[in-house]
């Protein structure tokens, strides 16, 4: 818990110093090439880019412990307002995506694993091999070119058509419809997010299946498996009690680190399908060297990553009672 | 012999060739633009160009062929370089302890916070575009991979009789992991890294992509499905084809990694058996 500080400043620090390292000056970038050198004086002056780097560093870590990240170059607003505002399209996104990978890799997984080499396994396993394989742009870019070009079912990108919704009082859609009993907007949130949900949880499906998989198969040949068959219950029940409730550890575990990886996907996937999320954000923070949108970026990601690695880590007591800390 | 291992590793043979012999098995050059002949359809083997042709007219078969070169050469050079550093550390930091292992985990906790794909966007957003560059950001992430799990067995190993009589006997550190250490360390970094060449290969794709990769002359993969985005709804051939090498290419390793963790690792062979 008390290791993850130091840690998170050694991040600012590289962060920080991988930013002044890079050639190009932001004033120039944002103002254009037609200014003169007291408008760039000027600009650097306002967003504090005269002074020196270990001046802009401290100041930087001290505002980003109160939360306050400074202002976007790009967006000539609070990086922290600019984050917000697009974070819940990212939540809802990658949400979807995990609840999309658990409802179909976990049950493939306890039914490849509690049948190995049958045909059910068969498939299983060629479907997570498939999963962790495909690319999830590649996907993307197939889906919106089958499901939106082709066939019309599914909007080919954003968030919402426009004019169905009402005005966003949380910043995520479902719920949003929901509390204004709008199921139109609705119904368009969940056409948008099909696609976007399906592309970027794909490789999940693929990992989660194969842990499932093998977790169930090393469970099964514990002994107190064998006990439990040799005491007459039914394989139902040795499959559910005796076998999956073991074998949750390292699906959480596999759960909690593929979140991380969802994480840096979604910022492809939201390129791809112009999902108005964090993810593209912070590909605009970088083409426009905003940097302490960047920054503020990176850190929200870290610090997020290392939050769910720290609540992963408080589950396993839940699940498994013979841990404690 | 295993299908898995027969197939996986005839893609990366195939895979091998093509990216070695590209001069000579591309119909074209790739970067040379016809554009009276743009956005042609495929026309499989009844005309020009095999697969089609993009929107300057270069052709999709000769760029895919081309684009191969750059996937191998980047894939083969982020394992060995992430490998050589990760195992080395790992080595050290679980031989020796104290001070040193401190130090490098200390390390491997930073870049352990970051997502994947995010620490290749911050380093090439900074150090720009480039095929050194790439293979640098691709390396910062994956040599922890290695590091982790070396370390772990190094730290087992450093007891173990066989290590201990060698040192009785008045042995170098260094000749003892050279020696004694590393080659109990070759089969398990020989599994992480056939599946970090999968994802190397994925990475690089989504970074050209997204145009942080190498620079836009270079035909790769990446750039390719990068390009098609502007004509999907006309040109289908255009993203269908390069997404499909790397999906097979993905696919190909990881068959070959599954093979050979499995022939490695009999104790998930016999559950398997069960």
């Amino acid at each position: 818990m008390f290791g993850t500080l130091p840690v998170l400043l050694l991040i600012t620090l590289l962060v920080f110093v991988l930013l002044h390292a890079a050639p190009g000056d932001p004033a120039t970038m944002l103002l254009g090439q037609e200014n003169t050198a007291a408008d760039l004086a000027e600009a650097k002056r306002r967003w504090g880019l005269d002074q020196p780097v270990h001046v802009q560093y401290v100041k930087f870590v001290l505002s980003a412990a109160t939360a306050d990240l400074g202002r976007s170059f790009r967006f000539a607003a609070p990086v922290k307002e600019v984050i917000a505002e697009r974070l819940p399209a990212t939540i809802e996104l990658a949400a979807f995506s995990i609840l999309i990978a658990v409802v179909f890799a976990i049950p493939l997984g306890v039914a490849a694993g509690a049948r190995p080499n049958s045909w059910v396994d068969n498939i299983g396993t060629s479907f997570g091999l498939f999963g962790i394989s495909m690319p999830n742009f590649w996907l993307g870019i197939m889906l919106i070119l089958l499901l939106a070009g082709n066939f019309h079912l599914v909007p080919s990108g954003g968030r919402s058509t426009y004019g169905i919704a009402g005005p966003s009082q949380t910043g995520f859609y479902f719920l949003d419809s929901v509390m204004q009993r709008n199921w139109a907007a609705l119904k368009d949130a969940f056409l948008h997010v099909l696609m976007p949900a399906l592309a970027l949880g794909v490789n999940m499906i693929g990992i989660l299946m194969r842990v499932t998989r093998s977790s169930v198969l090393e469970t099964a040949t514990e002994e107190y498996v064998v006990t439990a068959r040799a005491k007459g219950l039914t394989e139902r029940i040795v499959l559910w009690r005796h076998i999956l409730s073991n074998a949750l550890i390292p699906i959480i575990t596999v759960v909690g680190l593929e979140l991380g990886t969802l994480l840096s996907g979604s910022i492809i996937v939201e390129t791809v399908f112009a999902w108005p999320g964090v993810g593209s954000l912070l590909i605009t923070g970088v083409t426009s060297r905003d940097y302490p949108l960047v920054t503020g970026l990176v850190l929200m990601y870290t610090v997020a990553f290392v939050t769910i690695n720290l609540i992963i880590d408080a589950l396993y007591a839940f699940i498994d009672p013979r841990i404690r800390y | 012999m295993q299908p898995k291992f027969v197939v996986g590793a005839s893609i990366v043979c195939v895979l091998t060739v093509v990216g070695v012999l590209s001069p000579w098995l591309a119909p074209y050059d790739p970067g040379k633009q016809t554009l009276e002949a743009a956005l042609k359809a495929p026309q499989w083997f009844g005309g020009a160009n095999f697969l089609g042709t993009d929107s300057l007219g270069r052709d999709i078969l000769s760029r895919i062929i081309y684009g191969a070169r750059v996937s191998l050469v980047v894939a083969f050079a982020v394992v060995l370089i992430s490998g050589f550093v990760g195992v080395t550390l790992g080595a050290i930091s679980g031989y020796f302890g104290g001070k040193i292992d401190f130090i490098i985990q200390k390390l491997v906790e930073v870049v352990w916070a970051f997502p994947a794909l995010l620490l290749a966007i911050t380093i090439l957003a900074f150090l720009g575009q480039g095929l050194f560059n790439l293979i640098l950001a691709l390396v910062a992430q994956r040599w922890i991979q290695y590091c982790r799990v070396v370390r772990g067995q190094a730290l087992s190993l450093r007891d173990r009789d066989f290590v201990m009589a060698t040192r009785a006997l008045g042995a170098s550190n260094q000749r003892i992991i050279r020696r004694h250490i590393l080659p109990n360390l070759i089969q398990i970094s020989l599994v992480i890294g056939t599946f970090s060449m999968a994802s190397a290969i994925i990475s690089e794709a989504s970074l050209s992509f997204l145009g942080l990769g190498v620079p836009p002359e270079i035909p790769t993969w990446g750039t390719m499905l990068a390009d098609s985005r502007s004509y999907i709804s006309t040109a289908w051939w255009l993203a269908l084809f390069p997404g499909l090498c790397i999906f097979l290419t993905v696919l190909g390793i990881n068959l070959l990694g599954d093979a050979i963790r499995d022939l490695l690792d009999p104790r998930l062979k016999r559950t398997v058996k069960g």
